[in-house]
């Protein structure tokens, strides 16, 4: 039935697609989280009255966040071509699409993790610097844990954001359901492959957000 | 144990330099429990931060066990933080540990290994009262059980000072009574010196011996808390005292009660220490014609001792009645006859 419904599906080539959307998402939103975690822990310690005070650093941070926010993804992937170029040494497949998705999104999250961190109690940071504690054993042991749901909240909406920007990345080459559904589908008039490429897509995005959400909620317990 | 000398500190807020501590002078003694009272804004929550180096004071030095703690930074002050420990108003938990596991933070910061940090963080909850609490998270605790936590925390790594930030402004009356007596108890069993700051005159009454009263940064006023509440100087430590005691020394209370009670003479008296455990109106009415009617009275316990105010009624001629007061003056109550003019 599924074979009348979806003809020119190869299920091969469907599930290899899959396979490189899972990868590149996976491995974006790993390097988004660490990297949009360090940027906002410094915007955060950066900022006026806070522990690493610093209007340049903050400025500086601040306006890389915000220029690279602010690029659409499709253009930033051909700006970002030369430095993918060098890094990777090919703009084609899945590896190559993972820098611009990274500077692409970790400075959204970056915003994310300042908005987590500023929702901290001031008062619980001074508790911690009464009792003498360092300013890594503050990072670590009363930021983060303290705002560990926004931040897994957080990272979630950026994973679901990341599908949908590795989508992208498959017009200009990356591979994934992207590149499926945009040259086997679209191009090739076989709107079944493009449906099941999307069905597909939003499978892994209600994934991503029952784990998300499940992961939260464990983790709150205010 | 903690000096202060001429210790400023200055805001800047944009335009202006706000002073919020104007050379205050402080000595406190080990193992007193010295209270700071003021209204929103006199300054009290920057002093007790200076103690603590949360602020650095523009200019004077402060002084903790031999230690400037003023002068000291990085490493150093760290380390002098964990011996002056602070409880807060709001609590100041992490929500993300458990109650054990906020009293095992400041032994983590402390470098204290594994095994025994459990050990202690046992005796503290014990301690504090909070046995068979331990694996609940603050979201699941009272203000008073949160609180407990708190001073479970602070003496986690065996301070020397306890600061209390409006320990207790947070609490109902009745929780506030359990923590100050646990506060009185930790000072006694431990011999901790307790610094806090408060609006409130009830607490410097329950649990201090000795308090500062701010106003506009400055310590306006000083004393052992019985002879400041006997005889406040300032007018706004009057107003304080007050508070918590309806002391029946103002003019119009006078004439209220002259109209109530019109014949005969109402004496007050002012009992101070241990005269107040001395059963002297008794010996009065047995051995004297006078007629004896209470008509108020009031007494409060501090650390310090007790103390308290009666207002008498006494019928009888003006002979019985000379008498009768010669007796209490030579009981050494102060008497003194209430005049309304």
């Amino acid at each position: 039935m599924i074979e009348s419904l979806f003809p020119n599906v190869e299920w091969d080539s469907m599930w290899e697609a899959t396979l490189e959307t899972l990868y590149m998402t996976a491995l974006s939103t790993l390097f988004t989280f660490i990297l949009g975690l360090a940027l906002g822990i410094l915007l955060f310690l950066t900022a006026p009255k806070q522990l690493w005070a610093n209007k340049i650093i903050n400025w500086l941070t601040g306006a890389f966040v915000n220029i690279f926010r602010s690029i659409p993804f499709i253009i930033l992937i051909i700006l970002l071509i030369p430095f993918t170029l060098f890094l990777m040494g090919s703009i084609r497949g899945p590896n190559a699409a993972l820098p611009a998705l990274i500077i692409g999104s970790a400075p959204f999250y970056a915003r994310m993790v300042l908005i987590a961190l500023k929702e901290i109690d001031k008062g619980v940071i001074e508790a911690a610097r009464s009792m003498g504690a360092t300013t890594s054993t503050i990072i670590w042991k009363v930021l983060l844990p303290e705002s560990k749901p926004a931040l897994i909240s957080g990272i979630t909406v950026t994973a679901i954001a990341l599908v949908g920007y590795t989508a992208m990345a498959g017009i200009i080459g990356a591979g994934g359901l992207g590149t499926l559904a945009f040259l086997d589908g679209f191009q090739r008039s076989r709107e079944d492959v493009t449906l099941m490429a999307t069905i597909l897509i939003l499978i892994v995005v209600f994934i991503i957000q029952y784990i998300g959400d499940l992961l939260t909620i464990k983790a709150d317990k205010r | 144990m903690i000096e202060l000398k001429k210790v400023t500190k200055k805001f800047d807020i944009g335009k202006s330099m706000l002073t919020a501590v104007d050379e205050v002078d402080l000595s406190i003694s080990t193992g007193e429990i010295f209270g700071i009272i003021g209204y929103s804004g006199a300054g009290k929550s920057t002093l007790i931060r200076l103690l603590n180096s949360l602020e650095q004071p523009t200019s004077g030095t402060v002084e903790i066990n031999g230690q400037v703690i003023t002068a000291i930074k990085g490493a150093e002050l760290r380390k002098a933080r964990q011996k002056v420990s602070m409880i807060f108003q709001h609590f100041n938990l992490l929500w993300s540990r458990s109650v054990k596991e906020n009293i095992e933070f400041p032994l983590e910061i402390a470098g204290v290994a594994k095994a025994q940090r459990g050990k202690r963080v046992q005796e503290l909850i014990e301690l504090v009262g909070l046995a068979g609490r331990e694996n609940a998270y603050p979201s699941e605790l009272s203000g008073g059980q949160k609180q407990r936590v708190g001073i479970a925390r602070a003496l986690a790594n065996d301070p020397e000072v306890l600061l209390c930030d409006e320990a207790t402004s947070a609490l109902d009356p009745e929780t506030t009574d359990a923590i100050l007596e646990l506060l009185v108890d930790i000072n006694k069993r431990l011999g901790l010196t307790i610094v806090l700051i408060t609006h409130e005159m009830y607490v410097i009454r329950k649990i201090c011996h000795r308090v500062a009263v701010m106003e506009g940064g400055r310590v306006v006023e000083l004393g052992d808390v019985l002879q400041v509440f006997q005889s406040p100087k300032e007018d706004i430590t009057k107003r304080f005292v007050e508070q918590v005691a309806d002391s029946g020394d103002t003019q119009e209370t006078i004439k209220n009660l002259r109209e109530l009670y019109p014949t005969g003479e109402l004496v007050k008296l002012v009992f101070l220490g241990e005269q107040t455990e001395k059963p002297v109106l008794t010996k009065l009415i047995r051995s004297h014609a006078v007629e004896v009617n209470i008509v108020q009275g009031d007494i409060s316990h501090t650390q310090r001792g007790a103390y308290g105010t009666l207002i008498l009624q006494l019928k009888g001629s003006e002979e019985e009645r000379a008498q009768a007061l010669a007796f209490l003056r030579a009981e050494d109550i102060q008497a003194e006859v209430m005049q309304n003019d």
